[in-house]
């Protein structure tokens, strides 16, 4: 499927959030996930769908003021 | 001692962990700071995952409080969806929320900061906002929610110090029972110590430290003269006169002539 990662078009075959983490070797835990702008909790991942063109975003700490 | 949100912080100095030479001197600086809290923010993380891991492990071993923050958000679904997400990283409701209005000043967005105010702390955040010396608008903060007002002194990073003395004055004696944290704008240790001369009850810092030439050093210069700024307001200082008054009694003097 197409998915929109972090702003790029990536095909990835993945049915899951969980899934699709995994396929892009993210691991970690701090990392937050969001799909079509709503949070996606950590333990809800691996039972969320994916649709075609879903607008995913990966976020992680990094230095802030 | 200084209590937000319930929680007592013994430092009144919350230093950013932005832009600093080397992750061992942003270690060092907070160290040598004596700081509570640090600020930190979110962002896509590359394939792999592994940059923000190595940084959050920075910090989580610091030991110290974590506010984490929407900087870069310039609209109010971005700036609560980033609170929502850094919540669930950090395991912290509080969250700096930064709403950015324009692009030149960094100046926050204060309409749509009072909305995401609004919406955050109605779903249990604690927000520290990121806003201007207007007291209208810190009056609509706390109706929205908010306990802590971080007003900027100066543009972020400028370094000017504070340009608007009597607004923060104003905004003090408004707001008495307030935390007020000055946030962005100070560029030199005596800049803190003014804001806190004038009641302020913290001052939250990055650049200024950050991009000192000695990191470390200059975070201890600051922690001095915040103490000193402190102490000063509780003191009572003197208000300045237009005229000479002699501190030497002349009681007694001896009289040559």
């Amino acid at each position: 499927m197409t998915f929109i990662i972090n702003g790029e078009e990536q095909q990835v075959a993945a049915a899951t959030l969980a899934d699709l983490l995994t396929a892009l070797d993210y691991e970690g835990e701090w990392l937050a996930t969001a799909v079509n702008g709503e949070l996606v909790h950590r333990e809800e991942r691996s039972g969320f769908p994916l649709g075609e063109r879903d607008r995913i975003e990966i976020l992680s700490p990094m230095q802030g003021g | 001692m200084l209590k937000l949100y319930n929680v007592e912080v013994q430092s009144r100095l919350l230093l950013g962990t932005a832009r600093y030479p080397s992750p061992a001197i942003l270690a060092e600086a907070v160290r040598t700071s004596k700081t509570d809290i640090v600020t930190v923010s979110l962002r896509r993380e590359t394939v792999g995952g592994k940059a923000g891991g190595a940084f959050f492990e920075l910090i989580r071993d610091l030991g110290v409080r974590v506010l984490p923050n929407t900087a870069g958000c310039h609209t109010v679904s971005e700036a609560v969806l980033t609170a929502k997400m850094a919540r669930e990283v950090f395991s912290t409701d509080w969250i700096k929320l930064e709403v950015i209005g324009n692009h030149d000043t960094l100046q926050p967005d204060v309409f749509a900061l009072v909305e995401a105010a609004g919406i955050l702390s109605g779903e249990g955040f604690k927000v520290f906002p990121y806003t201007t010396d207007d007291l209208v608008v810190a009056e609509r903060l706390l109706e929205a929610g908010c306990k802590v007002l971080m007003p900027w002194c100066a543009p972020i990073g400028s370094a000017m110090g504070p340009v608007n003395l009597p607004a923060l004055r104003s905004m003090r004696a408004s707001f008495p029972d307030v935390p007020l944290i000055v946030d962005a704008g100070i560029g030199r240790p005596s800049h803190a110590a003014t804001v806190m001369e004038l009641g302020f009850d913290a001052v939250l810092l990055n650049t200024a430290v950050a991009g000192a030439a000695d990191p470390a050093a200059m975070a201890a210069a600051f922690t001095g003269a915040i103490d000193a700024g402190r102490t000063a307001f509780h003191a009572g200082m003197l208000e300045p006169r237009d005229m000479a008054v002699p501190s030497t009694p002349v009681i007694g003097k001896a009289v040559f002539s």
